[in-house]
């Protein structure tokens, strides 16, 4: 009864160190990897490109992006978005919260790797995805089921990550 | 030059900790006991040497000296004079320094006014004041030296988060680390009287005044915490149960109920070990809080980052200081002689049921707080612990603990009677049932939780005026009224409480000019948008005239600042006080042309919220006033004698 | 004229997070009283996700914003808050709620309270009965 106190205390700080030395990853994740992607139905973002839906993302596998104009890390990715276009990966973006001129400036500031752009202004598509930030990527197998989610922009290290879970879903 | 002797003076205090935590051991040796007379300079001189490392840090900040990194990194040439000061303590270094210097600064002041405790315990909490120092001291001087150069000197210095930019937030830490720290004589108090095995009730009478010093300032500073969250936050809630105000709260929580077994160990010996145990607990929440906050181990608006290499460092310091005295407790303990006995009904009995409430209370906070980092270090599915959690389960406590506050200060010491005390809390119960239906008629069922608030609110009132019946109110001792005001500003407190989430109305409007809306028993007219520019940031502003149908009208300028450097936004919320009430205005965004977003909220008896905080510690402050005085007036009685 | 240069660059100014003013359900409430009391609850205890410890209902944040709309919009729509809670937490885990449910890690949680005053409650008997 005495040591109760010591005891708890150690059992904090046994807690604390843990949290300490092994500090948690607080991304948070969609729980929509491995179900089919949810029903979307989003107007093109810019002219000349079609918007996105559900029905569009069956029959090959892709890589869904969401993006925006006013990201910073966005502008970080474009290279590796463009780089795998040109390995014969099909994209399509999503740009959230933005308007068209700014998304139109965007692409043409920082390339444009997307077949379909859906425009997502009230987070609809975001939410229904289980994402939380921007940038963020999803691939989709031929089925449409969503496969892999990659959080934050894809970075020349992850590259191989990605080239992986898209071959994985094929 | 200044920045060296302030790394001097540091290292002089840490030096002299060492040299004074080594005397004090060696007292207790045969050889080493003339040792002890030295003990009470070197703390004093400690303590200088700590406050000057702290002045020079605050001269170099007022200065703006851009030769320091600490200075370079969080302050700017623009910045308003008074929030260049307040910088000092707005950052990881400089924070770290202020409580060594108070730390300091304490152990000095104990060693020049302790007159109670005998000459051996009083030497051994020295010693142990010097121990948790120096850890202190040498975290500083090791891992986060706030007096390190730049070289070259930076140009302008890269701010501050102009969140921070508010006298309120400039005054709160300090606030609440006095207090925190004022704690650390406490906990040194009971590891002397361990170590010397002399737990009595000189003990209390000895710790008495430092806790409720530390308990006004904890008061004050989670008072003032409030408000600001309330103004600063734009959204009208006044506790958000985030990790950092827990932080703040479980040491107050730890120290009200020290300050409860206090007055039993004082006046009836009793309680010893348990004191004990309260005392070594408050600071060690206090630490504990501190380093939760500093470490960044839980997510909060006011997290900050530190590197793990300092989180160690100070997890280690909190291992070897609570750990040590959490261990000497449980081995030392049992050597503490029984107190005086008391039965179940008595004041003592309710004492110990506060106690009992505050500490439960406590460990809910405690553990809620700490609960998803255990849920992470478990590997279980992530869960969020928020205000449901917290309200559901402190709420039935805290309202337990309200009727024990009616009732304690009603009962005799040592024994008493039921059917007497029942007697005497016929009036408080019937004024709670009257507050209640009165309430219910008037305005309806407003929920359980507020109606019942509000009834026992009026039932402490009249509980806590109780005392002073039928006494002459002129020789009334200064700490009864003491206790009066605190029990009263917590019915305060309670009721303002109660109605803010009884009687809150909100307006959420897309205006446009010209247009007026209705809040509550006020008109608010929506005059137009103009734009301002202040020292440092540039701001749209509302102008809105709103008064009561029929009554004056004040203008009210909620504003939506966009500060540059660095690119931060914030809203200022507008407030008009009116009997005891606020109307809270916010401009949001612009929602298309010519409409803009605004927020309204009438919270009526709002203010009695931070009132009541300020009675209870003002009545904490009469405490201490009459222990001070009548000690004095004792003191003086012997020397005529 | 500089007063005019500032409103000008003030209006131009973009929220952080968007490009798009926020959707006017989520800042205005529902014109049916209970269904916006219902959904003012429901947001006081949806985290936002954007945000370190904040509510949605206490964030200033676009991606809350349009979280609020959602949560407006499905309420006024006929939906019970508790399965527009459970749409969110299938999507994002139970990290999303501030009201953590009943469960077996939550157990320890729920069963603090009354494990503290049971605790106590023994610790007091055991001092009283020592004394009489």
């Amino acid at each position: 009864m005495l040591w109760a106190p010591l005891a708890g205390f150690v059992l904090l700080a046994v807690l604390v160190a843990v949290g300490l030395l092994r500090p948690a990853d607080r991304t948070v994740l969609s729980r929509m990897v491995g179900r089919p992607v949810p029903a979307l139905v989003l107007a093109p973002a810019v002219a000349g490109k079609p918007g996105l839906s559900t029905a569009d993302l069956k029959g090959e596998v892709r890589l869904v992006n969401l993006f925006a104009s006013w990201c910073a890390p966005c502008i970080a990715e474009a290279p590796q978005l463009l780089a795998l276009k040109q390995a014969g990966v099909r994209i399509d973006g999503i740009a959230l919260r933005d308007a068209r001129a700014d998304v139109t400036r965007f692409l043409a500031d920082h390339g444009d790797p997307f077949d379909h752009i859906g425009d997502d202004p009230r987070s609809t598509a975001q939410l229904a995805l289980g994402s939380s930030g921007v940038p963020e990527s999803f691939v989709v197998d031929a089925a449409g089921v969503i496969r892999h989610q990659h959080v934050g922009p894809i970075m020349p290290q992850d590259m191989d990550a990605i080239l992986a879970a898209i071959e994985d879903a094929r | 030059m200044i920045a060296e002797v302030g790394h001097a003076a540091l290292w002089v205090a840490a030096a002299l900790a060492l040299a004074q935590l080594i005397f004090a051991a060696a007292a207790f040796t045969m050889r080493g006991a003339a040792l002890a007379d030295a003990v009470r300079p070197v703390a004093i001189v400690q303590g200088l040497a700590a406050v000057c490392a702290f002045a020079m840090l605050a001269w170099l900040f007022s200065r703006t000296d851009l030769s320091v990194l600490l200075v370079a990194l969080n302050s700017h040439v623009d910045k308003p004079w008074l929030y260049k000061i307040a910088g000092t303590w707005g950052n990881h270094e400089g924070s770290m320094l202020l409580w060594v210097a108070v730390l300091g600064a304490a152990g000095a002041a104990y060693a020049l006014l302790e007159r109670q405790l005998a000459a051996r315990t009083t030497i051994a909490t020295l010693g142990a004041q010097a121990a948790i120092a120096l850890g202190f001291y040498a975290f500083l001087l090791i891992a986060s030296n706030p007096f390190t150069r730049l070289n070259p000197p930076a140009a302008t210095g890269l701010g501050l988060n102009p969140i921070l930019q508010d006298p309120g937030l400039a005054f709160h830490p300090p606030t609440l680390y006095l207090g925190y720290v004022g704690l650390s004589i406490a906990f040194s108090i009971a590891v002397g009287a361990l170590v010397t095995r002399d737990v009595g009730p000189d003990l209390a009478k000895a710790m008495r005044p430092w806790v409720l010093g530390a308990w006004v300032l904890l008061t004050l500073g989670i008072t003032a915490g409030s408000y600001w969250a309330y103004y600063e936050l734009g959204w009208g809630g006044w506790w958000f149960w985030d990790p950092v105000e827990n932080a703040s709260l479980m040491p107050w929580l730890a120290a009200t109920a020290l300050l409860h077994s206090i007055s039993v160990l004082a006046a009836r010996g009793a309680l010893r070990a348990w004191t004990v145990m309260l005392a070594v607990l408050a600071f060690s929440m206090s630490m504990v809080g501190t380093f939760l906050v500093r470490s960044g181990i839980l997510t909060s608006v006011h997290a900050f980052a530190v590197d793990p290499a300092r989180g160690s460092f100070i997890l280690a310091l909190l291992v070897i200081y609570i750990g040590g005295a959490l261990a000497l407790f449980g081995w030392r303990v049992g050597t503490v002689r029984q107190g005086a006995t008391f039965t179940a009904w008595s004041r003592e009995g309710s004492l110990v049921l506060n106690n009992l409430l505050l500490t439960a209370i406590l460990g809910i906070v405690l553990v809620g707080t700490l609960y998803p980092l255990a849920i992470e270090a478990l590997g279980l599915e992530r869960v969020s612990v928020g205000p449901p959690y917290f309200n559901a389960a402190t709420a039935p406590l805290a309202l337990a603990l309200m009727v024990a506050m009616v009732a304690g200060p009603l009962i005799r010491w040592r024994r008493d009677d039921w059917r007497e005390t029942l007697a005497k809390l016929r009036l408080p119960a019937g004024l709670a049932v009257l507050v209640a239906a009165v309430v219910w008629i008037a305005a309806g069922w407003i929920g359980l939780l507020p109606l019942l608030g509000l009834a026992i609110a009026a039932a402490v009132a009249a509980g806590s005026v109780a005392p002073l019946w039928g006494r002459n109110l002129r020789r009334t001792p200064l700490f009864t009224w003491g206790m009066v005001v605190s029990h009263l500003g917590v019915a305060v407190s309670v009721a303002g409480m109660a109605s803010e989430s009884a009687f809150t109305q909100e307006v959420l409007v897309a205006a446009r000019a010209g247009e007026v809306h209705e809040v509550g028993p006020f008109r608010v007219r929506f005059v137009g948008i103009e734009p301002i520019s202040g020292p440092n940031f540039t701001a749209l502003q509302a102008v809105l005239y709103a008064g009561r149908r029929g009554g004056a009208v004040h203008e009210l300028k909620p504003q939506a600042r966009s500060f540059w450097n660095p690119p931060t936004e914030t809203r200022e919320a507008a407030l008009l006080t009116s009997g005891g009430g606020q109307l809270y205005a916010v401009l949001g965004r612009q929602e298309s042309r010519g409409r803009w977003q605004l927020r309204l909220w009438w919270k009526p008896w709002v203010t009695l919220i931070w009132g009541g905080g300020a009675l209870i510690a003002a009545g904490a402050a009469l405490s201490i006033l009459g222990r001070v005085t009548r000690r004095r007036r004792r003191a003086d009685r012997t020397a005529y004698a | 004229m500089r007063r005019a240069a500032i409103l000008a660059a003030l209006m131009l100014a973009t929220p952080a997070g968007a490009r798009v003013p926020p959707p006017p359900l989520a800042n205005l409430p529902l014109p049916n009283a209970a269904q916006e009391a219902d959904a003012k609850a429901l947001m006081e205890t949806i985290r936002c996700l954007v945000c370190a410890g904040q509510s949605i209902a206490d964030s200033d944040a676009a991606m809350a914003a349009d979280m609020r709309a959602m949560v407006r919009a499905r309420i006024a729509a006929g939906e019970r808050p508790e399965a527009v809670r459970a749409w969110l937490v299938d999507r994002y885990g139970r990290e999303v709620s501030y009201d953590p449910p009943l469960s077996a890690g939550t157990a320890v949680l729920w069963a603090a309270p009354v494990l503290m005053i049971l605790a106590g409650v023994l610790i007091a008997r055991a001092s009283f009965r020592k004394r009489r």
